[in-house]
């Protein structure tokens, strides 16, 4: 709105409206609505009856919690909830550990074959998870870990991105901080505990979204690794209740609905600290 | 407190030796400021005795031990940087402790000393803020704050002034001063700033090239340079040095050889000859005139080198007319012409 300055008495002084800044806005405007477009769907049928769902209103005539409480209710939900947080939740913390480890690692300390290392852990970026989901599943079926949390859990440990993402923003951390606390006298590992990885904690949380997100919606691996009902993920388990019950819109809606409120939280509890420039502060004014 | 004695001291990166072999006597409670160009290596000397580059060559003694194997935290010395390095993320008063990280103090002992730190450095009042919300003259207190705390065998101070404005710089530099008079602490402090060299130490190292040139008290360097460089690199301006044939007269070496003649802009005075048998007359067309308040320098051109004199505050010269100068033979330096060196001690 910077373009737009209001004169008292006059309104909008339409001569001041940028025509670019117009263009800007509408793009934005239908971007916007095509992102939000399916959420508010999903919302909307979650709340109606089995009769109403193809009644496109975007308003339910007669709005109900009945389907919240049905899925609530039948038992697998809860499960799979609760499996789709502790795959998520334990896959992201272990990525923001030993992500952060080997980047700051790479980043930080010269030893032979350190371009080596990195130019390797890149490279598995350009393998697709197509051509890894055999290999894994022969792995996990001679070590016995099928159907078992951390079958589902193994491959996302750790991330060739992850480890890129932090090498990147380890290395803007400036070396005086680090010779600093070393002649204070903290050892290497608190060093990178106590001092590097606060100045990184937009990176974290950016890291954080990413591989919750990741690890909440996927799809492929949680499906090829589980055959039991008890170890289903989220997304696994939704999709089964849309065969099983004969493609009932409105309970597989409410069930995607109660699905985004983690991530909604996750997002909104991160991305304040995502902010820039906290790492300046500590140095030459 | 504790005597830092390095010899011989040599680094190598990769095949490029850029210390050539140091020997250098601190004395306990000595304030030593080393000065020098940019890259002529004060920075890797002062990063090996803090232990952050490692020795090529040569012995480090940190009171009677050697410290070249040790770690930085073993050496009990601090460090304040050029750009603080002080965490972001922490308070003042952690910042401070930090610095007591490996002592093992209960923590009523630890508050105090970090509080009698934060008193000291005048920070009292921003003590739970953070950085982000410090100038830069404060952050630099929090610097030092967190040097201070330890009682550290020696402080190491990597040109920590270099990012302040002048006035607080000026500042700053008699905090520093009077605050190794209060502690009575050994300071190696690198610098690239001449004033600073001057006003500070006990002793000045001048560097260049990876060498030690001269080192010695401030007013021992300033009056007897040992050669054309550090006579240039002490003082503001820089002395004149001309050759002896552009002064006329008879200053040259054993048998009329040349020689370069210096002279310092603070002695050499522009205006008319009282008669009092000056050795050094000189005079050229005003290019410049700085008037600086007590006195005013007057640039003139002489052959095709420009020469730097003073003239009393109420008698400034016009740009474009001719003055003449004058120094007493006292004031003046003798280099060789060839080696540059100094030919006689005074
Ligand atoms: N890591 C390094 N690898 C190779 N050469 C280096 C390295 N660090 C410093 N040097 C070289 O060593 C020399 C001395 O550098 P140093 O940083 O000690 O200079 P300085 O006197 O502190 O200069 P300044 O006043 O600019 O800080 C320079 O020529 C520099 O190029
Ligand atoms: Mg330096």
């Amino acid at each position: 709105m910077s373009s737009v300055t209001e004169t008292p008495g006059t309104g909008l002084p339409m001569s001041r409206i940028n025509p670019k800044a117009i263009v800007r806005w509408t793009i934005l405007f239908i971007g916007g609505v095509l992102m939000v477009t399916p959420l508010l769907y999903m919302f909307s049928t979650s709340l109606k009856t089995p009769g109403q769902i193809y009644d496109l209103r975007l308003i339910p005539s007669a709005p109900t919690l009945a389907n919240y409480m049905e899925v609530l209710r039948e038992g697998d939900f809860m499960r799979w909830f609760i499996n789709s947080s502790i795959v998520a939740v334990v896959v992201t913390a272990s990525n923001l550990f030993f992500d952060s480890l080997v980047g700051y690692t790479l980043a930080k300390f010269k030893f032979r074959g350190r371009r080596f290392v990195f130019i390797a852990i890149l490279s598995t970026l350009m393998i697709p998870t197509e051509m890894l989901v055999i290999p894994w599943y022969l792995m996990s079926a001679q070590f016995g870990w099928l159907d078992t949390y951390w079958g589902i859990m193994f491959p996302g440990m750790t991330t060739a991105f992850g480890t890129f993402l932090m090498k990147q923003f380890f290395e803007t951390v400036p070396d005086d901080f680090l010779e600093a606390a070393r002649i204070d006298g903290m050892n290497e590992f608190t060093i990178w505990w106590k001092i590097a990885m606060p100045l990184v904690t937009p990176a974290l949380s950016a890291l954080a979204i990413f591989t919750f997100l990741g690890n909440w919606t996927a799809f492929f691996w949680p499906l090829i690794v589980t055959t039991s009902k008890e170890l289903y993920t989220l997304p696994i388990g939704l999709t089964s209740f849309a065969v099983e019950q004969a493609i009932r819109w409105e309970m597989i809606m409410t069930g995607a609905a109660l699905a985004t409120i983690p991530t909604l939280v996750i997002f909104l509890v991160l991305q304040r600290f995502i902010v820039r420039g906290v790492m300046l502060a500590g140095l030459k004014g | 407190m504790a005597t830092i004695s390095l010899k011989n001291l040599t680094k190598t990166y990769g095949k490029v030796e850029v210390i050539h072999g140091i020997d250098l006597e601190i004395a306990d409670g000595e304030f030593v400021v080393f000065v020098g160009p940019s890259g002529c290596g004060k920075s890797t000397t002062l990063r090996m005795v803090a232990g952050l580059e490692e020795v090529s060559g040569g012995e480090i003694r940190i009171g009677d031990r050697v410290v070249n194997e040790l770690d930085p935290k073993q050496r009990n010395i601090a460090m304040v940087f050029q750009n603080y390095a002080i965490y972001p993320h922490m308070t003042v008063r952690e910042n401070i402790a930090i610095g007591l990280y490996t002592q093992k103090l209960d923590k009523a002992e630890k508050a105090r000393r970090v509080e009698n730190a934060a008193e000291i450095l005048g920070l009292t009042k921003f003590i739970d803020r953070r950085p982000a919300a410090l100038s830069g003259g404060q952050r630099q207190r929090v610097a030092m704050g967190r040097a201070m705390v330890r009682d550290p065998a020696a402080f190491l101070f990597d040109e920590p002034l270099s990012n302040l404005d002048a006035q607080l710089r000026a500042q700053m530099r008699i905090e520093i001063k009077a605050l190794h008079q209060r502690l009575g602490s050994t300071i190696a402090y690198v610098t690239h700033d001449q004033v600073e060299a001057m006003t500070m130490a006990d002793r000045i190292v001048v560097m260049k090239d990876g060498h030690i040139l001269q080192q010695g008290r401030p007013m021992e360097i300033y009056s007897n340079p040992v050669d054309v460089f550090t006579a240039r690199f002490i003082g503001t301006p820089s002395m004149n040095v001309i050759s002896s044939g552009q002064a006329g007269g008879e200053f040259g070496g054993d048998g009329g050889t040349p020689v370069l003649l210096g002279v310092r802009p603070q002695d050499l005075h522009v205006g008319p000859d009282a008669g009092e048998g000056h050795a050094l007359s000189l005079s050229g067309p005003v290019t410049a005139v700085e008037p600086l308040g007590p006195e005013t320098l007057v640039h003139f051109q002489l052959g095709d080198d420009t020469v730097i004199g003073t003239a009393p505050a109420t008698e400034i010269p016009e740009v474009g007319s001719t003055v003449t100068a004058h120094a007493g033979r006292a004031h003046l330096h003798r280099f060789d012409a060839k080696t540059e060196k100094a030919l006689e001690r005074r």
